[in-house]
């Protein structure tokens, strides 16, 4: 079986597929299990300064496409943190802080105070006041906050940017001037349900985001562009449910693929896509190098008319001098 | 599978006590004892009540949640979503049932849904007074009851746990509990040989309901409370946090008394 170790912002993984932000990341225990079902590294839940409790329920509406949801930003906040974080390394894989604060200061004091692998920067949830997408959304904020925590630590630093914006790339290469050793695309989607019984708006925030197989054209879309305006490894989230979908995420450049809703079918799935993947690489005779960032290459000519934004062109060696033993396209 | 929150019309609410009424809905959701539902009290909160009937919750007003839901009247409705979890499951001819305060509820539900099985039942039900008792009537009409109550108001004074004198749990191939946490982890560690034979409804901080935001995970194994429960054998729970602290809305650890 092909290998699907490499290096992921920074990290060396065992394999891509990561725990995303939020996710079972709320206490080590559900954090190092997820590790043993096979994740490459986890991110815990995001963590603030002070404690938060979230906002009132129902905090998730389940769609047969996907899900909705506004949690709050509940988190018991990084001073009671420390423990979670060294159970859950006990599971064997990196660990992944995800921080959130509402200036440059907060995000470096969480992170100052926080032993872990790397941090993600949540820049981008899209339902607490005064946090995530309200200040990721200003490039000048992004660059800063960056800057900060980059200052502030000595590990990976990933920023994990909004879709809910004209043109996600302008907060990548913000990301990437303040230092980022990655980015992370994209959160969820602004979205609401409505009760059509009372009228009432479903969600105890009315405004949440969305996630889930709803998403993952979208999720794709923005890694491609991204990764092809960025010099920095993007990394992929947003709907991944199958190896298909990890697959399709790496094709469009994601250096690493996280996997969060799709855990609502048990953590069955992350054995499901990591073997899917071996399988699939085996079966081509290619390996994960091969294929990413394949859809940019294939469709090149493009690419360069629609991505004035273009940090650096990315020219990769061509299929076609591969090994006679690989399936060429 | 039921995606968004159904209507539910509420049919009647019965005053049990002072603080606790069961509401009953106009149709059965088909649970198994032990299940619960998501129950959205519109423009208040979501909160997780297990069944005390095929169609109905008996809800203790605590909170502002509870209170709201204890005071809505006939013909109203609330959202649902479920039932989730996983509920009791029926092993062997001869049951024992121990329950506290409110807990009592699933029980009753789980004796009368056994019962029409041939399955012999018997009851350990404690209160803290008099006043507090709900649901005698239907633990007699399924068996032996044993009752106590903290100040000793009616039947055997103190917890639960005195009335276990009254029985030997080798006579029973299967022990149901719900209660407060204390009391649930104060039996299954005086009856540490059974424990493997108990199947406790616990509580934790349930959010999502469908198990990946995280809030109701039980160290140190990271069981999901609210996909894998709530029901969890007590061997299970005597090598768990059970008992010793839980965590808040926020993630925080607290203490579970």
């Amino acid at each position: 079986m092909p290998s699907l170790s490499g290096d992921v912002g920074g990290l060396r993984l065992e394999n891509p597929l990561i725990l995303a932000a939020g996710i079972l990341g709320t206490t080590g225990a559900s954090m190092r299990r997820v590790a043993l079902a096979g994740a490459g590294a986890v991110v815990t839940k995001s963590i603030g300064v002070e404690p938060r409790d979230g906002h009132p329920g129902p905090t998730v509406v389940r769609l047969g496409v996907g899900l909705i949801n506004a949690m709050g930003l509940p988190n018991p906040s990084y001073r009671v943190f420390q423990e979670e974080i060294d159970v859950a390394r006990e599971g064997g894989v990196p660990v992944v802080a995800s921080i959130f604060g509402s200036s440059p200061e907060e995000f470096a004091e969480i992170a100052s105070a926080l032993d872990a692998d790397g941090f993600e920067l949540n820049l981008s949830c899209p339902h607490a006041e005064g946090y995530g997408m309200e200040i990721g959304c200003d490039p000048a904020n992004v660059e800063e906050i960056t800057r900060a925590v980059r200052r502030a630590v000595s590990v990976p630093v990933w920023v994990k940017l909004t879709p809910n914006v004209t043109d996600i790339r302008v907060l990548g290469i913000a990301a990437q001037r303040g230092g980022a050793d990655a980015v992370v695309a994209i959160n969820t989607l602004k979205a609401m349900a409505i009760d059509v019984e009372s009228g009432y708006p479903i969600l105890g925030n009315v405004i949440g985001g969305l996630s889930g197989p709803a998403i993952k054209p979208v999720a794709l879309r923005c890694v491609y562009e991204l990764s092809g305006a960025l010099e920095i490894p993007v990394i992929g989230v947003g709907g991944v449910s199958c190896w298909q979908d990890a697959v399709e995420m790496i094709m469009a450049g994601a250096a690493g693929v996280q996997i969060g809703t799709a855990l609502m079918g048990g953590l069955e799935v992350i054995g499901e896509i990591t073997n899917g993947i071996s399988r699939f690489l085996d079966r081509k005779g290619w390996s994960l190098d091969d294929i990413r960032g394949i859809a940019r290459r294939r469709g090149s000519s493009a690419s360069s008319k629609e991505y004035p934004l273009s940090a650096s062109s990315t020219t990769s060696k061509s299929f076609d001098e591969g090994e006679t033993h690989k399936e060429v396209l | 599978m039921r995606f968004r929150p159904a209507n539910l019309v509420i049919k009647d609410v019965v005053r049990e006590t002072a603080y606790v009424s069961t509401i009953r809905f106009d149709r059965s959701l088909d649970p198994t004892p032990g299940q619960y539902i998501m129950v959205w009290v519109r423009g208040v909160d979501e909160i997780p009540m297990s069944f005390s009937a095929p169609d109905s919750i008996t809800v203790h007003a605590v909170g502002d949640a509870t209170r709201a839901l204890c005071a809505l009247r006939p013909g109203e409705s609330v959202g649902i979503r479920g039932p989730f979890g996983n509920g009791f499951r029926l092993t062997g001819e001869r049951i024992l049932l121990i329950g506290g305060g409110v807990g009592v509820a699933p029980l009753a539900f789980l004796g009368e849904d056994v019962k029409t099985r041939g399955i012999e039942v018997t009851s350990l039900i404690g209160f803290r007074c008099r006043e507090d008792i709900i649901f005698l009537d239907r633990f007699r009409r399924l068996g032996d009851v044993i009752l106590t109550t903290d100040d000793g108001s009616a039947g055997i004074e103190g917890r639960a746990s005195a009335g276990l004198s009254e029985i030997d749990l080798n006579d029973y191939d299967q022990i149901y509990m719900c209660g407060p946490e204390m009391m649930m982890i104060d039996i299954i560690k005086r009856c540490r040989e059974h424990a493997s034979r108990i199947q406790a409804s616990i509580n934790r901080y349930f959010k999502c309901a469908v198990g990946i935001c995280g809030s109701c995970c039980l160290d140190p194994e990271g069981i999901r409370v609210c996909v894998e429960g709530p029901v969890i054998t007590g061997d299970r729970l005597l090598e768990s946090e059970f008992g010793r602290y839980r965590r808040g809305p926020s993630g925080m650890r607290e203490s579970c008394y």
